[in-house]
C-alpha cells in the first residue's frame, strides 16, 4: 500500500475538463496534480482589436455557468477606465441580476453536482428517485435564479441586455412585480434548504486558509469592494496586479495564482462568508448561527451549507432591491472612449473575478488581463489535496479517490472559465 | 419495459453553457430521464455507462489534435450525432482564431508557449465527422432542445425552423430597431431561434444563431454602411460567435478589403 497512484482521468460534476493525479511514495504523498486539459480558447488575445462595447458580451463566452460575472466585471473595469460610476436604480440592478447567477450557479452545485457526494450517488438524476422532493426544490431554487436574469436581460445563458453605462432596457415596477413573488417563496424554500445541508454527513476537516474576497462599506460584496484577506491584505482593484501574481511551477502544467511573497489563498463562498459575515442582514445572520456558523468556517466540506446561505442572502437581497427599485431615467449612462487603462473585480459565484482593459482613443481594446476564480483556487486545491490525503494513506485506493474528487468538487471548480491553463497529456476514452 | 435509449453528452473546446442548458430544462429534466438514459454527462454525472449511444450530443469546437482524433471513436459509438451550439456548428468564438495569427496569441496569453499544443484553427464537428443534426446558438435554445432529443427518440425530424430573426420580430410586432432608430441588427441574416431578444430589448441581434439559410449578408452590409457604421466595425459585426460559418466569414473578409 505505500506506493501507489490515485487518478481520475476525467473529473465528473465539475465544469469543464480536468484530471486528477496524487502519487504516494514510501508512505508519504510524493506528488498532488490538479490537471487541466480544456483546451485553450485565447479570450485575452482576440479582445485585441475589438471596441470596448463588446467586452461584456464576448467575454459571457468564457463561462457558460456564471456569465453575467464576466459581463460585471467587463463593465466595471470599461467603467472604470472611462471614470465613469454607476449609482442609484441602474447600479440595483446589476446587484439584482448578479443575486440571479448567484442562486442559478450555487443551486447547480449544491443539489447537482455536491449533494451527490453526501448523499452517495452519481448524480441528481439518480439521486432523484430516492429524493424527489429534494431534486424537485433544487431544480425550482435555479430555475428561479434563471428566472431573475432572463426577466432582467433576455435569457439565463449569455445574457443581451448588459451594457458598458448600464443596460439596453429596463424593466417598470409591473414587470418585475411576479417576480417578486416567486421569490419570496424561494427564499423560504431556501431557509429549509440551509437546514437541510446541516443535517449531511460532513467530514470533520478544518484547514488554515488565507481567505481572499471583496468588501464593501455597508454591503455583501457582489459588484463593488476593497479587495481584502484576513491576513492584512487591503487594496483596491488597481493594485491587483502589485499583490497577486501567476506562477509556473516545475510539477504542474498549471498557471497558480498567488499572493505575491506569500503564496497559495482562497476565493470563492467560504472566503466571503469568513470576510463578510457582519454585512450580512441579521436574517440571514441568524439562520448561519442556528446551523452553527458565526462567520467562521475554515472546513471546505462546509461550503455546502455557505452556499446555502448565500443563496438566502440572494434570494432576500433580490426582493429588496425590487421593493425599493424606481426605474432610472435612461437605461444607461453615456459614455465616450479615451485612451485609459481600467480595473475591476467582482465577486463571482466561485469567487473574485478580475479583469483589466487598456483601450485606445476610439475605444479599441489594446490589452486585456482576466484571471479567474478557479484560476486563483487551483494552487489551494493542490495544497488541499496533499493535507487530506496525508493521514489516509492507507485508505483502500477506490475511497481515497472518491474523496479526494470530494476535496476538488468543494472548490466548484469552473474549469471552463480558467482561460490560463497549459497543456497536460490527455488521457481518456470516449 | 423496453430498454431506454442511451444519450450521451460530449465536451470539446466551449464554455460548458450548451450541456448547461440541458440542466437548465428544469420543468422536462426529470421527465426526460424517465424516457431516456443519460448514459455519459461527466458535467452531471459520474457515473459512465458504455456506448453505443442511440443519440451523442457534442458541444464545443476541435482546437487540439487529440480532440480530432476523439471525435472520431464518439462518431463510431454514435447511431445519431447532433451538435449543439454555436462552437459545435462554427467552431464559436475561439474561432477567431483562424483569422490571426496562433503563434502571436499563444504569446499573448502564456508565458511558455511552447508548452501549448494546439491547432492553428477552431472548427466546427462537421468538418471532421458526419452530423445528423445541427443545433444553432450561442447558447442553444434549450426548448430546441427538448425537441431535438424528443425527436431523435421518437424517429421523427426536429421542428427548428431555419428563416431569419426578422422574420419571426415581425410577427412578434415587435418595432423594428433598424428602421426606427438606424441600430445595425443582424436579425435579417441571422438563423432564428432565440425568441427575438434583442429587439424586445431595444437592441439590435448580433448574430448568436449564425447565418439563416440563404443569407443575404453583402446587402445588408450596405445598409450597416449606409446607416454610418465603418466597413471595420461592420466586419465586426459578422466576426462574433459564429465567424467561420462560410456566409459571414465571406462577409466579415468582403468588408475588411473594403475598410
Amino acid at each position: 500500500m505505500t506506493d501507489r497512484t490515485i487518478k481520475v482521468d476525467y473529473l465528473a460534476r465539475v465544469e469543464g475538463e480536468g484530471a486528477m493525479y496524487v502519487r504516494i511514495k514510501n508512505g508519504q504523498v510524493a506528488d498532488v496534480k490538479l490537471k487541466i486539459f480544456e483546451p485553450p480558447r485565447f479570450f485575452e488575445a482576440f479582445l485585441r482589436g475589438r471596441s470596448y462595447l463588446e467586452a461584456p458580451d464576448i467575454t459571457a463566452r468564457i463561462c457558460g455557468i456564471c456569465p453575467v460575472a464576466y459581463q460585471m466585471s467587463a463593465v466595471h473595469a470599461m467603467e472604470d477606465a472611462l471614470g465613469i460610476s454607476i449609482v442609484g436604480p441602474i447600479r440595483a440592478l446589476r446587484r439584482l441580476i448578479y443575486c440571479g447567477e448567484w442562486i442559478e450557479s450555487h443551486a447547480l452545485h449544491v443539489f447537482m453536482l455536491h449533494a451527490p457526494d453526501y448523499l452517495g450517488y452519481p448524480d441528481a438524476i439518480r439521486m432523484a428517485k430516492d429524493h424527489p422532493k429534494l431534486v424537485q426544490q433544487g431544480l425550482d431554487l435555479k430555475k428561479l435564479g434563471n428566472e431573475i436574469i432572463s426577466l432582467l436581460a433576455g435569457r439565463a445563458i449569455h445574457p443581451i441586455n448588459v451594457r458598458v453605462g448600464g443596460f439596453y432596457r429596463v424593466p417598470t415596477r409591473p414587470e418585475l412585480a411576479p417576480l417578486h413573488e416567486h421569490l419570496k417563496r424561494g427564499s423560504d424554500m431556501c431557509r429549509e434548504i440551509v437546514r437541510w445541508t446541516r443535517t449531511l454527513p460532513i467530514r470533520d476537516y478544518a484547514r488554515n486558509y488565507e481567505f481572499v474576497a471583496l468588501r464593501h462599506a455597508t454591503e455583501y460584496p457582489m459588484n463593488e469592494g476593497r479587495i481584502v484577506s484576513n491576513r492584512g491584505l487591503d487594496i483596491t482593484a488597481r493594485e491587483y496586479d502589485a499583490h497577486f501574481e501567476e506562477e509556473q511551477v516545475a510539477h504542474s502544467n498549471a498557471l497558480h495564482s498567488v499572493i505575491k511573497g506569500r503564496g497559495a489563498y482562497l476565493t470563492g463562498p467560504l472566503a466571503r462568508f469568513n470576510l463578510n459575515f457582519d454585512r450580512l442582514p441579521d436574517s440571514v445572520q441568524q439562520v448561519a448561527r442556528d446551523v452553527g456558523l458565526a462567520g467562521t468556517c475554515a472546513n471546505p466540506f462546509e461550503s455546502i451549507i455557505v452556499r446555502s446561505l448565500e443563496m438566502l442572502y440572494a434570494f432576500e437581497e433580490a426582493i429588496r432591491i425590487i421593493e425599493a427599485y424606481e426605474p432610472p431615467e435612461t437605461p444607461a449612462v453615456a459614455c465616450e472612449p479615451y485612451a485609459s487603462t481600467g480595473y475591476a473585480c467582482t465577486e463571482a459565484p466561485r469567487g473574485t473575478l478580475y479583469h483589466r482593459y487598456s483601450i485606445d482613443e476610439k475605444g479599441i481594446i489594446r490589452d486585456a488581463r482576466i484571471v479567474p476564480p478557479t484560476s486563483q483556487n487551483q494552487k489551494m486545491i493542490e495544497n488541499d489535496l496533499r493535507d487530506y490525503v496525508a493521514p489516509r494513506i492507507e485508505m483502500p485506493s477506490d475511497q481515497l479517490r472518491s474523496e479526494c474528487e470530494q476535496v476538488i468538487r468543494n472548490y466548484d471548480p469552473c474549469i471552463s472559465c480558467a482561460t490560463h491553463f497549459l497543456k497536460l497529456e490527455v488521457e481518456r476514452e470516449p | 419495459m423496453a430498454r431506454k435509449h442511451k444519450l450521451a453528452v460530449w465536451k470539446f473546446a466551449s464554455c460548458d453553457g450548451c450541456q448547461l442548458s440541458l440542466l437548465s430544462c428544469e420543468d422536462q429534466l426529470l421527465t426526460l430521464a424517465n424516457e431516456i438514459e443519460i448514459a455519459y454527462f461527466r458535467e452531471a454525472s459520474s457515473a459512465v455507462i458504455k456506448g453505443p449511444y442511440a443519440l451523442s450530443l457534442v458541444e464545443g469546437s476541435i482546437t487540439t489534435k487529440e480532440d480530432a482524433e476523439r471525435i472520431q471513436k464518439i462518431r463510431k459509438v454514435s447511431r445519431s450525432l447532433v451538435t449543439i451550439g454555436a462552437c459545435a456548428t462554427a467552431g464559436g468564438i475561439q474561432a477567431l482564431r483562424n483569422f490571426g495569427n496562433v503563434a502571436e496569441f499563444l504569446s499573448i496569453v502564456y508565458a511558455r508557449p511552447e508548452y501549448i499544443s494546439t491547432l492553428e484553427t477552431s472548427t466546427a464537428i462537421a468538418a471532421h465527422v458526419k452530423v445528423d443534426f445541427e443545433l444553432r446558438g450561442c447558447p442553444i435554445n434549450k426548448e430546441q432542445l427538448v425537441d431535438v432529443i424528443t425527436a431523435f427518440i421518437r424517429g421523427r425530424l426536429p421542428t427548428v425552423p431555419p428563416h431569419s430573426v426578422c422574420l419571426d420580430c415581425k410577427r412578434k410586432g415587435i418595432i423594428c430597431v433598424m428602421v426606427a432608430r438606424g441600430v445595425p441588427c443582424m436579425g435579417p441574416v441571422t438563423h432564428t431561434g432565440c425568441g427575438v431578444l434583442c429587439p424586445k430589448y431595444a437592441r439590435g441581434c448580433y448574430g448568436c444563431f449564425g447565418p439563416k439559410e440563404n443569407p443575404n449578408t453583402e446587402s445588408l452590409a450596405d445598409w450597416f454602411v449606409r446607416l454610418g457604421t465603418a466597413h471595420s466595425d461592420v466586419a465586426r459585426e459578422f466576426r462574433n460567435f459564429n465567424s467561420d460559418a462560410p456566409a459571414f466569414r465571406a462577409e466579415s473578409e468582403r468588408q475588411e478589403k473594403l475598410s
